[in-house]
């Protein structure tokens, strides 16, 4: 695949931009790379073009602009998981929601369109991006959100830097809502969720047209298709019977699967470590909060990572997405691995959506999407200093930074305890 | 520090609350366990009281705090724990919970935490939705939290009573229930009333309807009150006058008076309403208010409401702009209770900072609360503590932390009315403290051990198998086949 930056700026789309012609490095950072280099102490990063282009002990390069990153912590550029940034503006005002597609009738009367890709939605203009962004959050996931179907839809991974053309080439997964939340909309039993799941795949398979009562229309099994022949799907699932159900079915199925959620997944880990399927988990989650994840637990990402499963971090929260660092943290006080932690929040969701290769770790020829933080990046006392997005500098500057300015100054006027 | 004091103000508290403790018709069963004293060892301790002790000792024995300070003496009998590198801190207090009413797993068969029947409903207790089997209270305990004030959700413009509860293992709540503790009365500002209602095409609304509805509700009380103190005086004559008819008989038997003679009725006493009497007590100060509100501007209207009906506001909850009237909470003495960073799930929730904490901490006489409202949250308020702290340092609002943990022990125990018995590590207070394997205000943070009332109620290296929560019980045995 082509870098992503090249991409860019190919299409012109950022127009001139002298620094970054001339780059910049990072003088004397502790760069945790996120990838088998591990983190490599009083390290140059030199960025140019908007990709790294070097790292070592003397990266400096003629022209180029010096930072002194004086022993600070560099990471990649965090993934804030699998969100609705730029879909929402406010989760409660369903006018400014573009998320969600509901039919309105049951699962096995719908129309079931896999063709829908709720990228097209993205608001780059979003007021929630900023305040993503300065929080070291330079990428995410757009899910649809689980309205009335099984089948919620496609989305992309995009980059946070403003520009329309956000989706990351490469990303693009189908989302499947399994366990209980489907079930509801499928009759009543999750086992008609594989009914349904498999007549759709009947369909597609299908040489000529479908007659009534047909689940796909023909750009639907067009779109389908696509994913049956080793495309990844996401499937929203908790409860450790299902995650295996649903890792048989794709193998029967011809589809690459993502476990979302998988709160139980670490009672099947040796399975999907053998299968080589990923889990993308909130690792804060330990009740049982219903019938699907009795077995939650604080440990579940320490003892999937020691079976072997590659692990992302995700907590579905848009406004919050800036808090995966929260989730990371917490999962090394419970038992994961530092690297692992980081990785979960950076390569492995870039290597989970496709996106290795230009995007999740701090290597040459991958995008200059960098953090430099005030401390240890996953310490909820630790905040970002610095954020670069294809190698542009990020203006810390949201509308919540314009709030905290406009009263800070007021209650510092007033009379101090 | 050697704090010694206070020990004669917590008796004449305790006695002063075991009067009102009478009239509970659901008294609290709670008791003080025994347990041998304890020495914890040269710890850095946070008072709770704004001091920091490095190197320290706390005494523990007979349930309450016996003494800190540096190099104290071993009592008889006593374990000691060797608390070098580790923090101590008064036990966390949630005052804004909805675990028990709200319980883990989400079912219809256990959502009891909002009576949205109707926008008034001070006549329900939270207290008897509270499921004490609710799994979400050991994770609670796990992070350090003692205490608890349970309340009902916010569906409701005034949503009844809440409960304050111990986080102890208990088949019963009256077991959980805090001894003495005066009630809170759960009301709400703002959308979700109005949405609620409005849903139904019923007021409120909007928001000029949620405060037609708090101003009639307690308009309603004032006559209910004037009523009770209407039958109260007319008793009072009939108790004078049966007393002098009974003298008069008895002194002056011959001089004959008609009227004197005449058979007294005594006054009917008013039907009890369980609602209206629920904010009589309100207005009469011995019921707190503890107000879900997230504008600044819906927080003055409700000053303003609660002045004309003479009734104080306790605390503002969730309170996500509280940071834009800092200065006018601090003069009124009103609380805040916030979320770190919760911001942007709704439209009143829109203009939320991340400085709200320091901010609302910074004037003189403030009060500021972290609260959860989260089964997951409750689980780690140090850490949300935490991300303000990191938040007011770069506005230069610098906290520090023997300042920040009164976020999470003082200033709700105030806010309860339970100064004097819980929140600080100060002899005399009940003994609810936490020991941390590191400074608490840190992602990586674990507390260790839990003490409620000197008794170790949580041992991170001896996890309590089985666990508390009937409901966990038979996991074990589920997840492992033959």
């Amino acid at each position: 695949m082509r870098p992503f930056h090249l991409v860019v700026l190919a299409a012109g789309i950022l127009g001139a931009q002298c620094a970054a012609a001339e780059g910049f490095v990072i003088r004397g950072a502790t760069v945790h790379t996120a990838s088998a280099r591990g983190t490599l102490k009083n390290t140059d990063v030199l960025v140019r073009g908007g990709s790294i282009v070097a790292i070592g002990a003397d990266a400096a390069a003629a022209n180029a602009t010096v930072i002194d990153a004086k022993g600070k912590e560099l990471t990649p550029g965090l993934f804030g998981g699998l969100t609705n940034i730029g879909l929402e503006e406010i989760a409660a005002e369903s006018e400014t929601v573009d998320s969600t597609f509901n039919q309105k009738s049951p699962a096995w009367e719908q129309q079931w369109r896999p063709e829908l890709d709720v990228t097209l939605a993205y608001n780059p203009r979003s007021i929630i991006v900023p305040v993503e962004r300065i929080e070291g959050v330079t990428w995410t996931v757009l899910a649809p959100n689980a309205g009335d179907s099984i089948i919620e839809g496609q989305g992309s991974a995009v980059t946070l830097d403003g520009r329309y053309d956000a989706a990351l080439p490469g990303s693009r997964s189908l989302f499947v809502q399994m366990g209980a939340a489907g079930a509801r909309e499928s009759g009543g039993t999750r086992a008609a969720e594989y009914m349904l799941l498999e007549q759709a795949i009947h369909e597609a398979h299908a040489p000529g047209p479908i007659g009534q009562g047909a689940l796909l229309h023909a750009a639907g099994r067009d779109a389908l298709n696509r994913y049956l022949m080793g495309g990844r799907v996401v499937f929203q699932v908790d409860r450790a019977s299902d995650i295996r159900e649903v890792v048989a079915f794709a193998e029967r199925s011809g589809i690459k699967p993502v476990i979302l959620g998988g709160d139980e997944a670490w009672l099947v880990a040796k399975e999907l470590a053998k299968a080589n399927v990923p889990v993308i988990l909130n690792p804060l989650n330990d009740l049982p909060l219903d019938f699907d994840r009795l077995a939650s637990s604080l440990e579940n990402a320490a003892r999937l990572q020691r079976a072997g499963v590659r692990i992302a971090f995700s907590s579905g929260d848009t406004a919050q997405a800036r808090l995966v660092r929260q989730l990371a943290g917490n999962a090394v006080a419970h038992g994961l691995p530092w690297e692992s932690a980081l990785a979960a929040i950076t390569s492995t969701p870039a290597d989970i959506f496709g996106l290795g290769a230009t995007h999740g770790r701090i290597a040459v020829g991958q995008a200059a999407d960098l953090v430099l933080w005030s401390g240890d990046p996953l310490e909820v006392s630790t905040l970002a200093e610095k954020v670069w997005i294809a190698g542009r500098p990020v203006e810390m500057k949201s509308r919540q930074t314009e709030l905290r300015d406009r009263y800070v100054e007021k209650v510092k006027a007033h009379q101090a305890r | 520090m050697n704090a010694t004091s206070r020990v004669a103000l917590l008796f004449s508290t305790a006695l002063m609350v075991s009067g009102a403790l009478a009239a509970d018709p659901f008294p609290s069963t709670y008791q003080v366990p025994v347990n041998p004293p304890v020495l914890i060892r040269g710890a850095t301790v946070l008072t709770g009281t704004g001091e920091r002790l490095d190197g320290a000792d706390v005494v523990i024995a007979d349930g309450r705090i016996q003494s800190v300070g540096k190099g104290l003496a071993v009592p008889a009998n006593s374990s000691v724990i060797d608390a070098h590198g580790k923090w101590v801190t008064p036990g966390i207090i949630d005052i804004h919970s909805h675990l028990g009413v709200y319980a883990s797993p989400a079912v219809k068969g256990l959502d009891d935490g909002n009576e949205a029947t109707s926008p008034v409903t001070s006549n329900v207790w939270a207290e008897h939705s509270v499921w004490p089997q609710d799994p979400g209270f050991e994770a609670a305990l796990e992070g350090g939290v003692t205490t608890m004030e349970i309340l009902p959700g916010s569906a409701n413009l005034i949503g009844g009573r809440s409960v304050i509860l111990k986080n102890v293992q208990a088949v019963t709540y009256q077991a959980m229930k805090f001894p003495g503790a005066a009630y809170g009365l759960k009301m709400a500002c703002g959308e979700n009333p109005k949405r609620v209602y409005g849903g139904k095409n019923q007021a409120p609304s909007t928001r000029m309807g949620n405060v037609a509805g708090y101003r009639q509700a307690f308009a309603d009380a004032q006559d209910y009150q004037q009523q009770w103190d209407k039958y109260h005086r007319e008793l009072a004559t009939y108790n004078k006058k049966k007393a002098e008819q009974a003298e008069g008989t008895a002194k002056k038997s011959k001089d004959k008076d008609a009227a004197a003679d005449k058979e007294l009725t005594p006054p009917s006493p008013p039907k009890r309403d369980l609602k209206l009497e629920t904010l009589a007590e309100v207005m009469k100060g011995n019921i707190r208010v503890q107000m879900h509100c997230y504008r600044s501007d819906e927080m003055a209207t409700m000053l303003d409401v609660a002045a004309e009906f003479g009734f104080k506001i306790t605390a503002f909850h969730h309170a996500v702009e509280a940071y834009k009237i800092a200065d006018r909470l601090a003069e009124n003495n009103v609380c805040a209770a916030m979320w770190a960073d919760w911001w942007g799930f709704k439209m009143e929730a829109y203009d939320g900072v991340q400085e709200n904490l320091a901010i609302v901490d910074y004037p003189e006489h403030s009060c500021a609360i972290v609260h959860s409202d989260s089964a997951d949250g409750i689980q780690r308020l140090n850490q949300e503590a935490a991300k303000a702290m990191a938040h007011g340092q770069r506005a230069g609002l610098t906290v520090p932390p023997e300042r920040a943990i009164r976020w999470l022990t003082y200033n709700p125990a105030k806010s309860l009315g339970l100064e004097d018995r819980i929140g600080t590590l100060e002899a005399g207070k009940g003994a609810d403290v936490v020991i941390w394997n590191g400074n608490p205000f840190s992602v990586y943070a674990l507390a260790e051990q839990v003490f409620i009332d000197g008794a170790l109620s949580f041992d991170r290296a001896h996890p309590k198998t089985p666990p508390r929560s009937d409901f966990l019980l038979g996991k074990d045995v589920a997840e492992s086949p033959l």
